[in-house]
């Protein structure tokens, strides 16, 4: 106690509550200056010798190479998966598969920190989202699906499940390490092995993936990575040894991807784009919808196939509404993204950054109202403030096209059926928000939306026992749950 | 810009002054944002402001049967010098007792600044005629207290019958005079945050200066999200009138943890003007000592032992 | 000069601790003296799985997965224990698995048991399953590890409390599983194992009002007198058989169904 009262360097108090930085530390993420393509259950070198940093979006500081992939290096995986598949995963027995995924989960969860950690350096969202969302739900995808490994005769009765084979599969940059799990877990659990390229700016959590696989013992050829940019993924696209196709990615390469499969008899799912409707009745809880709201567009930074990027206010409580929003946004911190207390960090690329300047001069030019809240942007790095446009009509391009980026478009309706049709009228049909206390509305409005994930009184929950997947131009198959299986199997019927 | 409220049967409100709508809460959504907020991270000059601001905040109490003269001298000096080795260490807001012993608490407080609050209306369960509570609120006026903490009737809010909560609300203002009013909700017995905020914006409406979520003398008392649910209707309040009110979660605020996450729920759903203990109080008694030994972990590095704060 | 080995006592496993029979008996069995519980074993049995069933039932199944996979984390870990006490190598691993696959199950079981329902009319209807609650369970006197896993795994698997009566004259391995149980993050109360005699035990567990359902493969007597006794609370009676299946989970599950109209 005397010390303390001789101290005269005490610290004084502060005059106001600015929260002071609470930055996660990197030290725990140990990166290679240099990595090649994992193929085999190997390091190799990339035939096509192209190679091209990938960079930190919050300061563009370059983090490490990766190469990329050419025409042989993505035939020489396919070639690995094949014979990892005919040489001993496909007559492994399923309860063994099981207990590789189970691993793989369990791996995962240990080294929970470190992931978290390089997915916000290399992609750019918040740390928070990252340690909480990412991580917990990509381990549990492999946990779920490692658990119906063995029981695929249950999910598929008297239809005899087996492999497909050879599965090419082709990750975007909004989720990397948790779109990775939608794609290999239950690829591997069907029985299948793979080739998965990762998006071109975001490589990095899936390049240390191969370190749990190497932990897991995982045998070589059952997964391999072949990093790069668009080449690649064609390549591996009109690969004929490749048996199955998977793409997240938007609606334009998606269509791409279709016709360059076509009559090729190769098996096709697609996630794409959205335009999601968030729908907001006048009976509706609204400080919580308001949350709702925020969650649904500047999540990820809007960087969200799902993201509620069209909002449908009824009139009866517009005003009350927008007011709570945007005193709500003006608390959202914008920042680095290893920040514990960031809420919206980077934008993943300077590229997408052009296109959300774009599309928002657009829509300042069609007439519609803008609002940021007031933020201090970082100088160096990629960066937007969350965004808001009023006085919004349907014919926009900020409320038809997808942005992908943390900005807002507002329209009202006066009823439920107004509601239906506007919500509707986009050729996107991924998902949909419903905001009312009554319980018959939720289900009259989630029977009549075409969407094929509904949210009532929720946004953005994703479980790996809940099947996602879009409607129209939002793609087909559905990816977790039962159903997430099916596209990765072979029936008699 | 408001629409007339709507409201449940039973329920009669002068117009003026117009209230925000009652409306419902999700509970799902309003726990989701209330431990989000929990998660933020508040270190080094930010952790201290939050721990000065909570000492300052602090009303800190003693309710037993077993009160006497001699014990709240004690509670006093501490609330004047919470840590004799530390005056940099502010004095707390108020110190709260029961109706006897509110003339040891001013006199021992004289000149201190610190304010004595006093529970009445049969605290705390108001289970006893209307008369006889707004008597004893009028008693405690005239002993001098600075402050009332007064109980709804949860046994009237729970059957129905809200204009006999919100009468007596009215009626104890009434004989309040200078001392300034809070209104007890007991959050812990209305069983769902639709009736949280049914009931502040009930007792908001009778005149209470302050809405207070416990008595501290059932489980549950103070919760991150019921305090959210009361932040959200003042908000509302102040929105649709102009009036602002403050809040006081009681009752289950151990840690010094805990305070620094309520801070953080008040400053981000009211704003920094709100961070003052004219609008947020605490209700507490062993907070006090851990709030203190956080302080003095963050100024000498050193984790500390409650071995060296006294209990007073 | 060889080393003498610390000897284990061999007691029950209630509430997630392990006491010795209130009775203060015990039986010489394998080679130990093992606890010999009486009805009043069976009832703080009882008692400590209904206090634990709420919390059980009340995780999410995934989180019950985990917990589950954790329990053949450890027993892994205790493979050649297990084999010296079962004398069979092959059953053990062969319990490991199967305790594996029941894991798996805890998030799939509404998906494959429930459903929607297409009623005619404006209504949205779901089934879903629920866990029925505090189930007794008499295990198979052989195989002591397998036989004992594969009744109790489908058993808390969907969420429910259970109280075992061990093997009879094979009950090491039953007790070993419960000191698995207790370092795998299962919250006490949710397994409770009894060794002792089933004659004295079985009627007890059938018979007792605050038990839902009974798993009564394992019974040495009278299996119709159990019955009987088992229907003065309408206790499920099941009848699993031996291999392993998710209906074998369904048994010790309730359906509820839900109406909700579908309008503005």
């Amino acid at each position: 106690m005397a010390e303390v009262e001789k101290r005269q360097d005490r610290s004084p108090v502060p005059s106001a509550f600015e929260y002071a930085t609470a930055p996660e530390s990197r030290d725990i993420v140990r990166l290679e200056d240099r990595y090649g393509l994992f193929v085999g259950g190997e390091w190799v070198e990339p035939r096509s010798t192209e190679f091209a940093p990938s960079v930190a979006p919050r300061d563009e500081e370059p983090l490490a190479e990766v190469a990329y992939a050419g025409a042989e290096d993505v035939d020489l995986a396919v070639s690995a998966a094949r014979d990892a598949f005919a040489n001993g995963w496909s007559d492994l027995a399923p309860s063994e598969r099981a207990k590789y995924l189970f691993r793989i989960a369990r791996i995962l969860q240990e080294r929970s920190r470190e992931f978290a950690v390089l997915e916000s350096l290399d992609g750019g969202k918040p740390i928070r989202e990252s340690r909480d969302v990412d991580l917990p739900l990509s381990a549990a995808h492999f946990f779920y699906y490692a658990g119906w490994a063995d029981k695929l005769e249950y999910a598929f009765p008297n239809r005899r499940p087996r492999p497909i084979g050879i599965a090419g599969q082709i990750i975007p940059w909004n989720f990397p390490l948790l779109m990775l799990s939608w794609k290999i877990a239950p690829a591997l659990a069907a029985g299948n092995t793979v080739v998965l390229k990762p998006a071109e700016s975001t490589p990095l959590t899936a390049l240390l993936f191969a370190d749990v696989l190497r932990q897991a013992e995982l045998p070589a050829g059952v997964v391999n990575i072949v990093t790069g940019d668009g080449r690649a993924g064609a390549e591996l696209v009109k690969h004929e040894g490749v048996d199955k196709i998977a793409f997240t990615g938007s609606t334009e390469v998606g269509k791409e991807i279709m016709r360059a499969v076509a009559g090729s008899g190769t098996k096709l799912t697609l996630e794409l784009g959205g335009k999601a409707a968030n729908v907001i009745f006048d009976d509706a809880p609204l400080d919580q919808a308001v949350e709702g709201i925020i969650n649904g567009i500047y999540f990820n930074q809007g960087h969200v196939c799902c993201a509620g990027s069209r909002l449908f206010v009824q009139e009866s409580v517009y005003e009350e509404v927008l007011a709570k929003l945007k005193r709500r946004m003006g608390t959202l911190r914008v920042g680095d993204p290893l920040d514990k207390n960031t809420d919206v960090g980077a934008i993943n690329s300077s590229e997408q950054l052009a296109r959300i300047k774009e599309l928002v001069a657009a829509g300042e030019e069609e007439g519609a109202q803008i609002y940021q809240p007031p933020c201090r942007l970082p100088e160096k790095g990629w960066w937007f403030p969350p965004t808001v446009f009023t006085n919004v009509a349907q014919s926009y391009r900020i409320a038809q096209e997808e942005i992908f980026g943390p900005v807002l478009s507002v329209l009202t309706f006066r009823t439920p059926d107004e509601a239906v049709e506007k919500a509707n009228n986009t050729p996107y049909g991924l998902s949909a928000g419903v905001w009312t206390e009554k319980g018959s509305r939720i289900l009259s409005m989630a029977q009549r939306l075409r969407a094929g994930v509904i949210w009532a009184n929720t946004y953005n929950r994703f479980d790996p026992t809940s099947p996602f997947g879009g409607y129209k131009e939002s793609g087909f198959g559905r990816e977790g749950g039962l159903h997430g299986l099916e596209p990765y199997l072979r029936f008699d019927q | 810009m408001a629409q007339a409220p709507a409201l449940p049967s039973g329920f009669e409100l002068p117009l003026e002054p117009r209230l925000p709508r009652i409306g419902s809460v999700d509970q799902v959504a309003v726990e989701q944002r209330a431990s989000a907020l929990a998660t933020r991270s508040i270190k080094r000059e930010s952790k201290l402001f939050a721990l000065d601001l909570a000492v300052r905040m602090m009303d800190l109490t003693t309710l037993e049967g077993a009160d006497t003269p001699g014990k709240v001298a004690a509670l006093s000096s501490k609330a004047m010098r919470p840590d004799p080795s530390d005056l940099t260490v502010p004095p707390v807001a108020a110190v709260c007792v029961y109706p006897n012993l509110v003339p040891h608490a001013l006199d021992r407080l004289r000149g201190s600044g610190i304010k004595v609050a006093s529970v009445a209306t049969a605290f705390p369960s108001g289970q006893v005629p209307t008369e006889l509570k707004v008597e004893e609120a009028a008693r405690v006026a005239e002993l001098g207290a600075d402050e009332i903490d007064m109980v709804i009737d949860r046994g009237a809010f729970l059957s129905g019958h809200y204009a006999k909560v919100y009468d007596e609300v009215r009626r104890v203002k009434e004989v309040c005079g200078a001392a300034h009013l809070k209104v007890i909700l007991e959050t812990g017995e209305l069983g769902t945050y639709d009736n949280v905020r049914r009931a502040s914006l009930l007792a908001i409406a009778g005149g209470a200066d302050f809405i207070k979520t416990s008595t501290g003398k059932i489980q549950p008392a103070a919760t991150l999200p019921v305090t959210l649910v009361m932040l959200e209707a003042t908000r509302d309040v102040y929105e649709e009138t102009g009036k602002k009110i403050g809040v006081k979660p009681a009752g289950g605020i151990r840690y010094a943890k805990q305070s620094v996450q309520y801070l953080v729920l008040l400053h981000e759903t009211l704003g920094p003007e709100w961070l003052t203990p004219d609008l947020f109080r605490f209700g507490a008694s062993s907070l006090l000592n851990d709030v203190l030994m956080q302080i003095r972990k963050e100024r000498t590095g050193r984790y500390q032992s409650p071995d060296y704060f006294t209990i007073d | 000069m060889s080393r003498l080995p610390v000897k284990k006592t061999y007691k029950l496993y209630v509430g997630g601790s392990f006491p010795r029979s209130e009775s203060g008996r015990t039986y010489e069995v394998e080679g130990a003296n093992v606890a010999l519980a009486s009805r009043k074993d069976v009832r703080d049995a009882v008692r400590a799985a209904r206090a634990a069933f709420p919390g059980w039932a009340g995780m999410t199944a995934y989180n019950r997965g985990q917990v589950l996979y954790r329990v053949a984390e450890m027993m892994e870990g205790r493979k050649a224990e297990f084999a010296e006490l079962t004398g069979d190598a092959a059953e053990v691993d062969a319990a490991v698995d199967r305790w594996v696959w029941y894991a798996g199950w805890a998030d799939k079981l509404a998906q494959v048991l429930g459903a929607s329902n297409p009623v005619a009319g404006p209504y949205f209807n779901f089934t879903v399953p629920e866990p029925t609650g505090v189930v007794g369970i008499v295990a198979a006197e052989e195989p002591p590890l397998l036989g004992l896993v594969s009744r109790l795994a489908p058993a808390v698997v969907g969420g429910n409390a259970a109280v075992v009566i061990a093997s009879e004259h094979r009950p090491l391995a039953a007790v070993t599983l419960a000191e698995v149980l207790a370092t795998s993050d299962v919250p006490g109360g949710v397994v409770n194992v009894l060794t002792g005699r089933k004659r004295e035990l079985t009627p007890v567990l059938a018979g007792h009002m605050d038990v839902n359902a009974i798993d009564l493969g394992g019974a040495t007597d009278d299996v119709a007198e159990l019955e009987r006794i088992a229907a003065d609370n309408v206790k499920r009676i099941v009848r699993n058989g031996d291999g392993q299946s998710p209906w074998h989970a369904a048994s010790f599950l309730e359906l509820k169904t839900v109406w909700h109209p579908i309008g503005v």
